[in-house]
């Protein structure tokens, strides 16, 4: 039973970060149609920054906020000067372009930081937490903590604020949103800017656990697809829901089915979208996509 | 009473094809105006070469300063409400968040809960709505909405596509009279696009008769109304 619980818990820590990838991916996806292959790289490259920032001294939440910011501006700038010029070009155009990305900024940083792998820290004690004789990795329960605090954050955002609601109306209906005045390419800019800083969230995460290194992403974005299929492409709360529930499929899965064990774990993720494609295409909680020809 | 809008020259395509050849028409301030004609006339085309939606070439005024170059989001906070055919409502947002995005251009949002109740007060079905989905609206109730929201704007222009469209004859009406209270007791300017010409000439001062891309008629609605060879011939009743 102990065991159980544990695994359910930090199940949920690292689906919170697959849930907060899976979200950038579907902010970005509800906005433009696209998805977005880089978004797992621009996290891994997010996190080397906070890492530079931390050698030269600063403290961990300083240096935190400070990657949020750069990470925000980098998103927004990567929409305006790559992105937007292919705006309206056939999405398999787009396609590339994300996926060229993702090569580009895997070299940058293994050029720049090379490709062994680097400790980086947590702002958590190292010391487990005891809760009523279960123990938990203190690393976990911060994650969790942070990743729905942001998570919160942002749902305050994009509820209960103007800005919030223009950036929604523009992904959701862009001519008519120009009609009362919203400038949407600004608006489709924001949105990079905020997945970016979400993914910036979940690499720095994510990081403690599995060691920062160029490719450190690249599994992790699969399961962000697998959360964001489960949950639905069209469902920002589904996404994150969904890398909730795949978090801990995937523990428990690991735990106890003998033969998975934790090499074939990225497998049950890779057969979670397999199936949630086959038997319900749209997701726990998207919509099916329903296009006026 | 002089002229809110002027077009001058108006030429608009889709792709390689030309659907307006240089039409020219004025809005008078604080009148109805109305723009007549068959399916494929051209007349949802002639609005959206003002707001900029299309691509076009021509001239156009708004209270004497060319805004043909301008882009959509530009016009729209100038104080130009479109309310596009098919109505654009946002489908997935709430009546309220959707009237709130009229407003969204304004600067001062001091007026807004009075703008909101004036608003409700036009269509009291709206405020029993506020928290529903504006896709689960009737069709009649989504043409109000996207009415609605055009006034968020507090516009000095508001400009129609097809208000009847696919409603029935009583709402139609129902419609039509709240628009034109709108006009006399805010002076909001309206340039109204009508294929139900019997009702948009009894609402309009002055109307315009589009026929592929050209205006070929103009004058006081009361006179196209009277005539009997132009009704028939263009107006089918």
């Amino acid at each position: 039973m102990e065991v159980f619980v544990q695994q359910v818990v930090s199940g949920l820590a690292t689906g919170g970060i697959y849930g907060s990838l899976a979200l950038a991916l579907v902010m970005i996806y509800q906005a433009t149609d696209v998805v977005n292959f880089a978004q797992g790289e621009m996290a891994m490259f997010s996190t080397y920054l906070a890492w530079t920032m931390l050698n030269a001294g600063l403290s961990y939440w300083v240096a935190f906020v400070a990657t949020l910011a750069i990470a925000f501006v980098g998103g927004l700038l990567i929409q305006r000067l790559i992105i937007r010029p292919v705006e309206s070009a056939p999405i398999l155009t787009i396609v590339i372009v994300c996926v060229g990305l993702l090569v580009i900024l895997n070299s940058l940083a293994g050029w720049i930081y090379s490709y062994i792998q680097k400790p980086f820290p947590s702002p958590f004690p190292s010391t487990p937490i005891r809760i009523g004789g279960v123990v938990f990795g203190a690393h976990a329960l911060g994650a969790l903590a942070v990743t729905l605090l942001v998570l919160a954050v942002l749902y305050t955002f994009f509820r209960f604020t103007t800005l919030g609601l223009a950036m929604r109306a523009a992904a959701q209906n862009p001519a008519s949103s120009r009609l009362v005045g919203i400038r949407v390419g600004w608006m489709l800019a924001l949105g990079w800017g905020f997945a970016a800083l979400v993914g910036a969230v979940a690499g720095m995460m994510v990081a403690p656990v599995v060691f920062l290194d160029p490719n450190m992403m690249a599994g992790i974005l699969i399961y962000a697809f697998a959360s964001a299929t489960l949950g639905g492409f069209t469902s920002p709360g589904g996404a994150v829901l969904g890398g909730l529930i795949v978090g801990v499929i995937e523990n428990l899965v690991g735990t106890y089915v003998r033969f998975i064990g934790t090499e074939l774990k990225l497998t049950v993720a890779l057969a979670l979208i397999l199936v949630v494609l086959v038997v319900r295409p749209s997701g726990l909680f998207g919509r099916a996509a329903v296009h006026r020809v | 009473m002089g002229a809110i809008l002027e077009a001058d020259g108006l030429e608009a395509q889709y792709g390689w094809t030309r659907v307006l050849h240089g039409v020219r028409f004025a809005v008078e301030e604080k009148g109805i105006t109305a723009i007549l004609g068959a399916n494929g006339a051209g007349k949802t085309t002639t609005l959206r070469a003002v707001c900029g939606m299309v691509k076009r070439a021509g001239q156009v005024r708004f209270e004497g300063q060319r805004i043909d170059g301008k882009a959509t989001e530009e016009i729209v906070r100038r104080g130009i409400a479109h309310v596009p055919e098919g109505r654009g409502t946002f489908v997935q947002l709430t009546v309220e968040e959707n009237l709130r995005l009229g407003a969204y251009t304004r600067r001062e949002t001091g007026g807004l809960p009075r703008d909101f109740e004036r608003i409700y007060g036009y269509f009291p079905v709206l405020g029993e709505r506020r928290r529903q989905t504006a896709g689960t609206l009737s069709g009649g109730e989504q043409q109000m909405l996207a009415i609605a929201r055009g006034l968020m704007l507090r516009p000095r222009l508001l400009l129609l596509d097809e208000p009847s469209l696919g409603l029935a004859p009583l709402l139609v009406r129902e419609i039509f009279r709240i628009v034109q209270t709108i006009n006399r007791e805010e002076g909001v300017s309206v340039l109204l696009v009508e294929q139900n010409a019997a009702m948009a000439l009894e609402l309009a001062g002055q109307a315009y008769l589009l026929e592929t891309g050209r205006v070929v008629m103009t004058g006081p609605a009361a006179d196209l109304r009277r005539d009997d060879a132009i009704r028939r011939a263009y107006l089918g009743y």
